[in-house]
């Protein structure tokens, strides 16, 4: 028995010391909320290590949606955020909870499906239509469903094809990128995808891309500082530095070859403006 | 099938070659699940032997409130969480949200129901008169509650191992107040996740495995103790 309680007695006492040490917070940090399909890329893999060497923060990513992303921002929980839904942006940086809000990247929107494409959207570059398609012959369509900014788009384009999806044939997965295009490639369905994420997955899935080129697929990357005078507790100072870095040449350029190596082909364009 | 062959042999290879990320994301994983099912284990095992020892009125409401918070679902425990450790939230002040200790907390909350509901039971398992004879013996209340305990020694042990294996296997709350956090939160189950959204499978699997043979190690050293001779 006593060599039993001894045991404990150290296992306890070493469990003290590390909470301390868990418990320390020797940074300062920022919350960055972003979407998915920045982590899920491997962009922000690339770029977060050499913002917090350079400017000595820890960035704490937590990649959901965008309309999540931006709900937290809405409370002050989140200090910048880095999200492709320019409609919902407008409103969330005019209801004053953000500010600064730059371009930073772009890429688009492809619909991908099955190469025998059983909707047959093959032939037709307006994606409006080749919603229509889809839902005339009432293939297989997987959404989002998660408010994200591919999920914004979506609607918007079913809007614009003047269709309300039936249930019989459009599911939402309710996850992201990565896990609704592995759904789509396993059930055999159509869904509307970033490039980006398409492309870091293509290898896995048995999915090819059926429409794309429509101006409305564009798919534009903002970044919003978090309105420092509506929420005190954050960090408006280190939010201000990584919206800088986003934007910064050096990043611009780290953007523009970001994946040529593994997928032969950038996943994003850089956008930003010149600074001046 | 060829896929879980790969995940085997990756999880071989990683563990191999000490992969730096791998082999911190596994000591952490350990770090926080070890630590939280310590402190359950104190809470949890306080808990089940007050309510083993104690009659009082509401006694089987907290009972019933316990066994239901076995289950309890470690998504909704996170969210919880979440909302308490939020910077504008009671414990804002703090700033813990999306750290590792904020993790260790959602998963006191979920083990120790676990541990508490089995060491009651553990209690009320013994021999009744256990209780008098040690009290008849003149022992005081805080020897009577050491002797029960360790003659409770083995189910508690099962108790341990039943809340451990409950937190080291448990994502929904890691990644809602840990967020995941490359190198800082991440660890083997939302590891997991993101390399299944990524598509990188074998990654994936290999991290399952991974995970099964750190929790394999600890339940066998915990095995190890509750089986092994009492000494007298």
């Amino acid at each position: 028995m006593k060599r039993h309680s001894k045991f404990l007695f150290a296992l306890i006492c070493y469990a003290m010391l590390t909470c301390n040490h868990l418990g320390a917070q020797a940074r300062q940090s920022i919350i960055l909320a972003t979407t998915t399909s920045t982590q899920d890329s491997g962009l922000l893999d690339v770029l977060i290590p050499i913002f917090e060497k350079q400017s000595g923060y820890l960035v704490k990513t937590i990649a959901v949606g965008s309309g999540q992303a931006m709900a937290m921002g809405k409370r002050g929980e989140a200090d910048v955020l880095l999200v492709h839904s320019p409609t919902a942006e407008e409103q969330f940086v005019r209801e004053g909870f953000g500010s600064n809000r730059r371009l930073v990247m772009h890429n688009d929107f492809v619909i991908v499906g099955l190469e025998s494409d059983p909707a047959g959207i093959k032939s037709t570059k307006d994606c409006a239509d080749a919603f229509r398609r889809i839902a005339n012959s009432k293939a297989l369509f997987y959404s989002r469903g998660d408010e994200s900014g591919t999920h914004a788009l979506e609607k918007k384009i079913w809007e614009l094809a003047s269709i309300v999806p039936t249930n019989d044939w459009y599911k939402e997965t309710g996850t992201g990128m990565g896990q609704t295009l592995a759904v789509t490639a396993e059930k055999k369905g159509y869904t509307l995808t970033d490039r980006g994420t398409y492309l870091s997955l293509e290898k896995t899935l048995n999915l090819a891309i059926l429409s794309q080129g429509d101006p409305i697929l564009k798919n534009i990357y903002h970044v919003i500082e978090v309105n420092p005078d509506k929420f005190p507790k954050a960090n408006s100072i280190g939010a201000k530095q990584f919206a800088d870095f986003c934007v910064s040449e050096t990043t611009q350029k780290l953007i523009a070859v970001f994946g040529v190596d593994k997928y032969g082909s950038p996943l994003f364009f850089p956008s930003a403006l010149p600074v001046k | 099938m060829d896929l879980i062959w790969e995940g085997i042999k990756k999880a071989a290879e990683l563990l191999w070659r000490l992969d730096r990320e791998v082999i911190s994301i596994t000591w952490l994983t350990l770090k926080i699940s070890g630590i939280a099912t310590i402190v359950s284990l104190v809470l949890g095992v306080s808990t089940g032997m007050g309510l083993a020892l104690n009659k009082f009125p509401g006694r089987q409401v907290i009972i019933a409130l316990i066994n239901t918070g076995m289950g309890l679902p470690p998504v909704v425990v996170g969210l919880w969480v979440t909302l308490f450790l939020w910077r504008n939230g009671p414990l804002g002040s703090f700033e813990l949200l999306y750290t590792p200790t904020a993790i260790v907390i959602a998963q006191i909350v979920i083990a120790t129901p676990i541990i508490a509901g089995l060491s009651l039971t553990a209690i009320q398992n013994l021999p009744p008169n256990l209780k008098l004879q040690i009290l008849s013996l003149g022992a005081t209340r805080l020897q009577l509650v050491w002797l029960l305990a360790r003659e409770a020694r083995l189910p508690i042990m099962a108790a341990i191992m039943a809340g451990f294996g409950g937190v080291i296997s448990e994502i929904g709350a890691s990644i809602m107040v840990g967020g995941n956090i490359k190198g800082y939160t991440r660890v083997l189950t939302t590891a997991t996740v993101l390399e299944t959204g990524r598509g990188n499978f074998d990654s994936a699997l290999a991290l399952g495995f991974i995970l099964l043979l750190l929790s394999f190690a600890v339940n066998a050293l915990l095995t190890h103790l509750q089986q092994r001779e009492r000494p007298r």
